[in-house]
């Protein structure tokens, strides 16, 4: 266990370094930065005007369908990793078992593809 | 072994705060980010205890695709989020007890169980993990959840099957009227379908 | 071919999770068209699927290294949810000839939650458990928000998904606290471990029970119940309230008996519990009821509570009893949603109780058989229901259990006085105007469970003994 953690020091050393920089910039301006505040500063510049409207405005619902989708994809790639490095191993019935899985996912495919829900109009 | 408890105590620290930042922070935006440091620091828990795999799947699958889908609802639904969050004070007593609950049954656990574990737990789980350094996380599951529980597996992959259906069926709504390019219909248009020659007599028009 | 064969006992499972992918299939390339057709499919599918369980031998058989059990128990429960699911589709039919909800998929998803009611049903571990409620939870958490143009039906759709993900939480924070305490997720070893798990053991048992309660909607987590069966659309609500409710059950009996024997008394307490708050509350939240959905939201709350009671009493009489409470119970739903989804005027639906008024007079045969129906929900003797209950209290107090008999019964006469006071709207409250008439599919159901509970007193051997065969295949 002790081996497998080893293995992760470069990354520990590589996010200590990155969060001690990134606190670091983050921290100095307001200790060193010169500063002189004023609301004019914050005003819109010369003859732009202010903001209308929420700069949040309402997504199409299609981006959550692609989103969900993408989703449901990625998991079952997941799947095929620990399968792909077992390949050798696994025998004709875990084959089979991932082609079953396979099968299915391309089932919900096909209907997706025919409902057009991987069309954007 | 101490490194490893002051990581855990690092990851577990860090996450558990940034749960609570994900309900209270006053912009869903920033609980989402957080909900994505809670996540990280998941898969660090689980690098600890020796599932790597698990441990990568988190962030790919909760912070590459998940936090994403939760930032496009959180930009999809618009609502007024302060006004929301006004009646916090109401649920806090219900909200409280629940968590004093749940934490009183952690510390019963804890004073009691001792030994979390019961005595014949550790022998009676009947198929240990293969030691680490024979095969890796990766593969010590490959090699039974094809096979050993080709069952679930299955399960799982209707139940995504489910998840896709339900997708499309509720929110997949087509415009209507939209003109769309279709090339089988493109090349199968001859000059018959596409032209028609009219005699038109002088000074009559058609 | 042997590995083929081997895979028999799975057989219905396979049917209906195949089935349904053809299905898929059939309808992406067929369009709108293939909706009506399909209803009847899947129709076929289940009829079919029912057919290869009632060919399924009695004794017990264990797949995959035991996560997936088909024995008596199995078998009478997995009828039970075809059986509901049947006669959804069946009263569907009007529901998705509105042109807005002509959509093929209902099938295919009411076909996908049986199959996940049967991996419930026959779950031999705790993760074959979750796969199970989460295939089935997430079909019906769809199919709640199916009219999704509807207000009232995508909040239903929400609140249940929300509140589903919270009690799926809760079921798997339980279970991990018992596969930490006892080292296993087989109900066998946990049943061998049990003794010995402590405390830890039992919380992990209350969260999983916890989880549990919030399926079967009972007391103290039935709070999304009655919002979520008042917007679904009708059909949705009968099912909701028939076939997932079997599953549920099955599975809480079969945790109970198979995993968990050895802390008998531990659990009983909290199912006591449970049986008399969903009772009372079952009985009296529903006196104020104005929306009949809302009411049977209500009055299956208190039903669940009454099955509960043969589970209380823990032993095989009990579990019987719950057999036979929950087969009486998905017939007398079935058809009383029948009768509510043909309360339509100018194809519009009605909902409130005072659209009965004068049923009687405009529609005589469907009165007295929601009539009939209402006696036997309230367990008037000599209807179905009053057996129903006779057996789960004749359980409990040979169990020694005579507060929970005699509370039980409390309950029902308080509960009796709301379907009485339907009947009274029925047939003494001026008469509203008629309703359109009934299809021939809704009549049919009508009348199939109508006899059933009028007729069960003469002839209760063949289901009473098919309860107990199953009862005793979990001893």
């Amino acid at each position: 266990m002790n081996a497998l953690l080893q293995e992760y020091l470069p990354l520990v050393i590589f996010t200590g370094i990155s969060l001690a920089m990134g606190l670091a910039l983050l921290v100095a301006p307001f200790i060193v930065a010169y500063r002189q505040p004023d609301p004019e500063k914050l005003s819109a510049y010369e003859c732009g005007f202010n903001a209308f409207d929420d700069a949040r405005m309402k997504f199409d619902v299609r981006f959550y369908l692609v989103a969900i989708i993408f989703i449901i994809f990625d998991l079952e790639v997941a799947f095929l990793f620990p399968w792909a490095i077992t390949f050798g191993q696994l025998g004709v019935f875990g084959f089979w078992s991932m082609m079953v899985f396979l099968a299915v996912l391309t089932v919900g495919f096909i209907y997706e593809w025919k409902k057009g829900a991987l069309e954007w109009d | 072994m101490t490194v490893a408890a002051l990581f855990f105590y690092v990851f577990a620290s860090i996450c558990v705060a940034s749960a609570v930042m994900v309900i209270a922070s006053r912009n869903p935006v920033h609980s989402v980010l957080f909900l994505i440091l809670a996540f990280v620091n998941a898969a660090g828990l689980f690098v600890l205890m020796g599932a790597e795999f698990l441990a990568m799947i988190l962030v790919i699958v909760y912070v590459g695709a998940v936090a994403v889908l939760f930032l496009f609802v959180v930009m999809m639904l618009d609502v007024d989020f302060t006004a929301l969050r006004q009646g916090f004070l109401n649920y806090l007593p219900v909200g409280g007890l629940v968590g004093v609950v749940f934490f009183g049954e952690l510390v019963a656990m804890l004073m009691v169980g001792a030994g979390a574990l019961a005595p014949g737990a550790a022998k009676a789980i009947t198929d240990p993990i293969p030691p680490l350094a024979d095969v890796t996380n990766t593969e010590a599951l490959g090699l039974v959840l094809y096979t050993r529980y080709a069952y679930y597996f299955q399960a799982a992959g209707v139940v995504l099957l489910v998840a896709m259906i339900g997708a499309i069926v509720l929110t997949l709504r087509h415009k209507p009227h939209v003109k769309r390019q279709n090339i089988a219909d493109q090349v199968a248009r001859t000059k018959a379908t596409a032209i028609k020659i009219r005699r038109v007599k002088p000074g009559q028009g058609i | 071919m042997n590995e083929a064969s081997a895979l028999y006992p799975a057989l219905p499972e396979l049917i209906l999770a195949g089935g349904a992918m053809v299905l898929l299939m059939i309808g992406a390339f067929g369009g709108e068209r293939a909706t009506s057709p399909m209803l009847s499919y899947a129709i076929a599918l289940l009829v079919v699927a029912g057919l290869a369980i009632a060919a399924m031998p009695d004794e017990r058989v264990a797949l995959f290294n035991g996560s997936f059990v088909v024995d008596g128990f199995a078998k009478f429960l997995k009828i039970l949810a075809v059986l509901g699911s049947i006669g959804t589709l069946w009263m569907s039919g009007d529901f998705l000839a509105d042109p807005d909800r002509r959509k093929f998929e209902y099938s295919v998803l009411i076909l996908l939650a049986t199959a996940g009611m049967f991996v419930l049903i026959s779950a031999g571990d705790l993760i074959a458990l979750y796969l199970g409620f989460e295939l089935m939870s997430l079909s019906l958490y769809v199919v709640a928000a199916f009219d999704r143009d509807n207000v009232q039906s995508t909040e239903a759709g929400l609140k249940y998904f929300v509140l589903g993900a919270l009690s799926s939480g809760m079921l798997l924070y339980g279970a991990s606290l018992i596969y930490g305490f006892t080292g296993t997720v087989k109900f066998a070893g946990i049943a061998q471990e049990a003794a010995n798990g402590g405390i830890g053991l039992i919380i992990g048992l209350v969260l999983l029970f916890a989880g549990l309660c919030f399926k079967v909607s009972a007391v103290p987590f039935h709070m999304w119940t009655p919002d979520v069966y008042q917007g679904a659309p009708t059909p949705i609500t009968a099912f909701f309230a028939s076939a997932p409710k079997v599953a549920a059950i099955a599975a809480f009996v079969r945790v109970s008996f198979s995993a968990f024997p050895a802390i008998a008394a531990q659990w009983q307490q909290i199912i006591i519990f449970v049986a008399i708050a969903s009772m009372a509350l079952g009985a009296f939240a529903a006196i104020g009821q104005r929306n009949i959905k809302r009411l049977m939201a209500y009055s299956s709350i208190g039903h669940m509570g009454y099955a509960l009671i043969g589970l209380a009493a823990a032993t095989g009489e009990g579990v019987q009893g719950v057999l036979v409470y929950m087969a009486i119970y998905v017939a007398m739903t079935l058809g009383t949603f029948a009768c509510i989804v043909s309360m339509r005027r100018n194809d519009k639906p009605f909902e409130e109780i005072t659209d009965l008024s004068g049923l009687a007079r405009t529609n005589p045969a469907q009165a007295f058989v929601l009539s009939m129906l209402l006696f036997s929900l309230a367990g008037i003797p000599p209807l179905a229901g009053f057996f129903a209950k006779f057996y789960v209290f004749l359980a409990a107090v040979k169990a020694g259990l005579f507060t929970l008999a005699v509370l039980g019964v409390l309950a029902s006469v308080v509960g009796a006085y709301y379907y009485l006071l339907i009947v009274k709207i029925m047939y003494f409250d001026e008469p509203a105007p008629a309703f359109d008439p009934m299809g021939n599919a809704l009549r049919s159901i009508v009348a199939v469970t109508g006899l059933f509970v009028i007729l069960f007193f003469a002839y209760p051997g063949p289901l009473v003994e098919a309860a107990a065969v199953a009862a005793k295949s979990l001893f």
